[in-house]
């Protein structure tokens, strides 16, 4: 995996040789803003379909080990 | 019956003569039968096979049944995008590009084989076993990936079409190598909501089907603004089935760069991503000069065009998206569904084996490549580059459209590959998109097209094989861009059927 | 998942929070949950109290192919914070993934904002603000404990009711310099931000919730010393306290030479001691990256006419306003102001039109003075039996001299065990100040005669004898006299 792992960074590496000075980065290919939603309400999960896949339930919640500190 | 493109079928239902339901249990024994016969004979194309026949379905489909690659939440049903953290998952949801289809009339007929996490060009990273090509009678080689099963399905003959996702290549890819038509629409085309995200700002579902007529029929269907999906747009007009006999006046670039692929693998000199070195296999050479010739014989004008950073698309490509996936996969816990591991003593525990025990090799290895790509230190060398990069080549190809209505370039730089021939060689696997991945950095949309066979003549392995021909356009050009495959498709006449089952 | 709570070594008790040599560096971390009536990137509705995960879908529990949409109304939210506090709303703000693994973030990352907020600076009072940027909140954890351990550990429940809540954050430049200063300028947020009605602001609820960086340096010195983040204090008076007992801490340790860790700390107030979390230092690389899920966030002219256009008039402008139009002193303009229910009665009280006018200023007085004094801490004299008009009427009499300010105490007692009308009162009450004229001269003459003494020694330049003379008076007429008015009789009566 490590070995592997390593070739794949050396030819993701070669992004390195390029001249990107003053390139704008892109992170949404698509050129337009906003879409954003209306205040309104809409129906919630049942809360047996929310608990419906979960491996361990309790108290209508989903149980875990609890996190340390 | 069931050698009925999906368009055929709806005009045979809506005329009469052929009932929906007999073809939705035809379709149905043939892909249970399939299922059952793993190993022996069968692909492996499906994960799950509908256990009933709907009731009679309405609207512009007919009730025409569709594969959906398994990623697609869908219902009741189990969507576990080829993973054993997800096997057995029921999503409380459809996806909403499966819901418009079926409100239109096309019921659920199976959900089909992928690479894991829709991560792969070969359907070998499935946790379900991979899926076989029909071409190859030994059936020992790949269908490509990740959307492997809907490839196969649709060229056995086991479905009259099917959705697929592509993010890097993956419907492209996989129609190339088994012969059919894959189509991946304008990013934004299509609602991503309720697809299990692999790469969110690249993943873009689309058809995969017989020809180039039921690519754009199932498109139609699929396309518009969803209001649960903040980054789906609107198409300014709707999309309409093809009918273009020649391209008089269409122009054609060839880029100079995507002619030839670099050497595969990990022996890769630092001389490969220069144009014109490395290889293309005899067959996709062959193959595409014939086609080219086919379009200027049908009017177009062709000529050489540059897309200077397309070499480096691959690399960029292989930051971007496994970071992106770094993150989408983190909700994989074990803490609200899919495998939690048993016994685990305490949180980090249960973390940490579950997701070790629930993904695969290829898996990992791009959650470890995007976390460090993404971590503080190598985010503006990695990361931060790689969009960079994507701006550069978006820029090509705006310039490039300049010039030329279309781009075209062979899908693949091969035909379809042997099982394990390229399992160990993570970058020789990566290279099959090498031709896929800057359509899909630059979120325009591309179709690939059969345009022939692999020959005895060509001097290759295995005669007999499938070679795809690839077009782009620039972004919202999806009507033109089906319009002039379609010419070319009826030009080609390459035979969908002759792999059927 | 991380080392056990480590605490301190404490300061000696009886330790000042003050040293001479250092002084303490304040900055704040404010939460506040927007109030939407949905979730910040979904439709589910805000959760207040009820059952576990009743108030949740695909996108909230994070199941697989769901996406997130931005809500509006908490973007408007987030403005408005952004035109209350001047800061300057940023053209194009994007969303961030910040990428961690806990049971309460179900995609295992928080859609936040990172270096494209929504806010970049402002100020309010003397404090500069440094941003203001918009995150949904996480769900809840509920340790079960021992009554439901899994595998011999220790389980606890997860309840995504709250989880996707939309929260502002807002945070402070380092101007702070006092736990009291931190406290106080922290209400006078609540109070801005109450105003606007851009949340509950409750901080026994959570809707409110203040972490505080703090830090030390040399008295003079202009660089900042190590801070530490002290988290999870739910009262004004703990982030006080709290601060304080860390500040302490910093200077103990600094005092016997040693150095401070980079780390989040934990207030108790039951022990007033300082526990530690986990260490800074080791901060986790939360990996930002753009949220390729979200467009960015552009404001248009829509938007800012809207968030303009719900801006109500906020306490500093009010203060400065009842300074500029009706003179009040600054300390007053500032006492209604800052409280808005008592700004509001004064401002009810001047419109009820009583006749003859109440005087602002003694009317601002009786408010923030008298009337406070009688009502239990912090009700709203509005909830009282005293209407705005019936305290305007009687300081109006009061100013007019109707009534002394001995009576008037004596209406307004009444008033606020029985309502009513003051004038009615002093009536049934034989409350009447007394005319100056006649009646009360006579008054006066008799108590000279009856205090010769006194007379005399005031004839003599001795002004303070002039006591029981005013007593007598004051006893003849039960305090309806002026007591202004009585000492001039007296004077122009002995000729002095």
């Amino acid at each position: 995996m490590a070995r592997e792992l390593s070739a794949v960074l050396d030819h993701v590496a070669r992004i390195g040789e390029l001249d990107l000075d003053g390139v704008p980065p892109t992170s949404h290919v698509v050129n337009v803003s906003g879409a954003l939603r209306r205040d309104e309400p809409r129906a919630c999960l049942p809360r047996d379909v929310a608990l419906a896949q979960a491996p361990a339930v309790s108290e209508g919640g989903f149980l875990v080990p609890s996190p340390q500190a | 019956m069931l050698g009925l493109t999906a368009a055929q079928a709806v005009a045979a239902i809506d005329a009469g003569e052929l009932d929906a339901q007999e073809l939705f249990t035809r379709y149905r024994e043939r892909a249970e039968q399939d299922r059952q016969t793993t190993w022996q004979g069968g692909l492996n194309c499906f994960t799950w096979v509908s256990q009933g026949v709907p009731h009679a379905a309405s609207g512009p489909l007919a009730g025409v049944p569709l594969a959906v690659k398994d990623l697609f939440c869908t219902e009741g049903v189990p969507s576990q995008s080829g993973s054993r953290i997800l096997e057995g998952y029921l999503p409380p949801y459809t996806a909403t590009a499966v819901a418009r289809l079926r409100d239109a009339g096309a019921p659920l007929l199976a959900k089909t084989n992928q690479d894991e996490f829709a991560m792969g060009s070969s359907t070998e990273n499935s946790a379900f076993g991979p899926t076989l090509n029909p071409w190859d009678p030994d059936r020992t080689r790949v269908p490509g990936g990740s959307s492997g099963g809907s490839a196969a399905a649709v060229a056995a003959g086991l479905a009259p079409w099917a959705l697929g996702t592509d993010t890097g290549g993956s419907i492209r890819q996989p129609a190339a190598l088994c012969g059919i038509v894959g189509l991946k629409p304008t990013y934004g085309s299509v609602s991503r909501y309720g697809m299990i995200a692999f790469a969110s700002s690249l993943d873009q579902a689309g058809p995969l089907t017989r020809d180039v007529t039921d690519a754009a029929l199932m498109l139609k269907h699929m396309v518009g603004r969803d209001p649960c999906d903040a980054t789906s747009l609107a198409h300014r007009e709707p999309i309409v089935l093809p009918s273009a006999e020649r391209l008089d006046g269409v122009r054609i670039g060839i880029p100079a760069e995507l002619q030839r692929s670099p050497e595969g693998g990990s022996a890769l000199a630092s001389s490969s991503h220069r144009p014109g070195t490395g290889k293309v296999e005899p067959s996709v050479r062959r193959c595409f000069d014939e086609a080219r010739k086919q379009a200027e014989q049908l009017g177009a004008e062709v000529k050489e065009i540059s897309l200077p950073h397309a070499p480096h698309a691959l690399s960029a490509y292989y930051v971007l998206a496994p970071s992106e996936a770094s993150s989408n996969l983190a909700r994989f816990d074990g803490v609200r569904y899919g495998l939690r591991a048993e016994n685990a003593t305490d949180l980090l525990d249960m973390y940490s084996r579950t997701r070790h025990d629930g993904f695969g090799p290829e898996v990992k290895r791009r959650i470890m490549l995007g976390t460090y790509a993404l971590s503080s230190g190598y985010y503006d060398a990695y990361y931060a580059r790689a969009q960079k990069v994507r701006t550069k080549i978006a820029e090509d190809f705006a310039a490039a459209f300049q010039a030329v209505d279309l781009i075209a370039t062979p899908t693949t730089p091969g035909v379809a590959f042997e099982l394990g021939e390229k399992t160990s060689d993570p970058w020789a696997m990566y290279l099959s998109d090498y031709f896929t991945v800057p359509m899909s950095l630059a979120g325009i949309p591309a179709i690939s097209i059969p345009c022939g066979l692999s020959a005895e003549s060509d001097g290759v392995a295995k005669a007999g094989l499938p070679v795809g021909l690839q077009l782009a356009g620039p972004a919202f050009s999806e009507n033109r861009l089906l319009d002039w495959a379609y010419a070319l498709e009826q030009a080609l006449g390459f035979d969908v059927t002759a792999s059927h089952v | 998942m991380s080392e056990p709570p480590r605490t301190h070594a404490q300061p000696p008790p009886g330790g000042s929070s003050k040293n001479d040599s250092h002084e303490a560096v304040i900055g704040l971390e404010i939460h506040v949950q927007l109030a939407t009536a949905t979730k910040m990137f979904c439709g589910c509705a805000l959760s207040f109290g009820e059952p576990p995960n009743t108030h949740t879908c695909a996108v909230c529990l994070g199941l697989p192919g769901s996406l997130p949409v931005a809500n509006a109304q908490a973007v408007h939210l987030g403005l408005v914070i952004g035109l209350a506090l001047g800061s300057e709303l940023a053209p194009r703000s994007i969303f961030h993934r910040k990428n961690y693994f806990y049971p309460d973030l179900p995609k295992g990352y928080q859609i936040s904002q990172y270096d494209e907020p929504l806010c970049r600076g402002g100020q309010l009072g003397d404090v500069r603000i440094h941003r203001v940027h918009l995150e949904e909140d996480a769900a809840k954890l509920i340790h079960v404990g021992a009554s439901g351990r899994i595998h011999g550990s220790d389980a606890s429940i997860v309840d995504f009711n709250r989880g996707g809540t939309p929260l502002a954050e807002i945070v402070t430049e380092p101007d702070l310099r006092t736990p009291e200063q931190a406290s106080e300028w922290l209400k006078l947020l609540r109070t801005t931000l109450r105003q606007l009605g851009v949340s509950d602001v409750n901080m026994e609820e959570g809707s409110l919730r203040c972490d505080a960086n703090i830090s030390l340096r040399p008295v003079g010195s202009q660089e900042l010393g190590t801070k530490t983040e002290l988290k999870n204090m739910n009262s004004f008076r703990f982030i006080e306290r709290g601060i304080r007992a860390e500040i302490a801490r910093q200077e103990h340790i600094l005092r016997g030479g040693g150095h401070i860790l980079q780390e989040t700390l934990h207030y108790d107030p039951a022990s007033d001691r300082i526990t530690s979390l986990r260490s800074k230092e080791e901060a986790h690389d939360y990996r930002y990256f753009p949220e390729p899920d979200l467009l960015p966030v552009d404001i248009d002219q829509h938007m800012l006419a809207a968030a303009k256009a719900a801006m109500s008039e906020l306490p500093a402008d009010r203060a400065e306003r009842f300074q500029r139009e009706l003179q009040l002193s600054a300390d007053s303009a500032q006492l209604l102001a800052f409280r808005a229910e008592l700004g509001d009665f004064f401002e009810a009280a001047l419109a009820a039109g009583a006749q003859p006018a109440p005087p602002p200023q003694a009317l601002a007085n009786w408010i923030t003075g008298e009337l406070v004094a009688r009502l239990d801490e912090g009700l709203d004299p509005a909830a009282g039996r005293v209407t705005p008009e019936a305290l305007a009427t009687l300081v109006g009499m009061l100013a007019a001299k109707t009534v002394t300010v001995g009576a008037a105490r004596q209406v307004l007692d009444t008033l606020l065990a029985h309502g009513g009308d003051p004038r009615a009162i002093v009536e049934a009450e034989g409350l009447a100040a007394l005319d100056g004229g006649d009646e009360l001269a006579a008054i006066v003459t008799a108590a000279l005669e009856a205090n010769a003494d006194a007379a005399q020694r005031v004839r003599e330049g001795n002004a303070k004898a002039i006591g029981p003379i005013v007593g007598h008076v004051m006893r003849e007429t039960r305090g309806r006299a002026d007591g202004t008015e009585v000492a001039r009789l007296v004077h122009e009566q002995l000729g002095v």
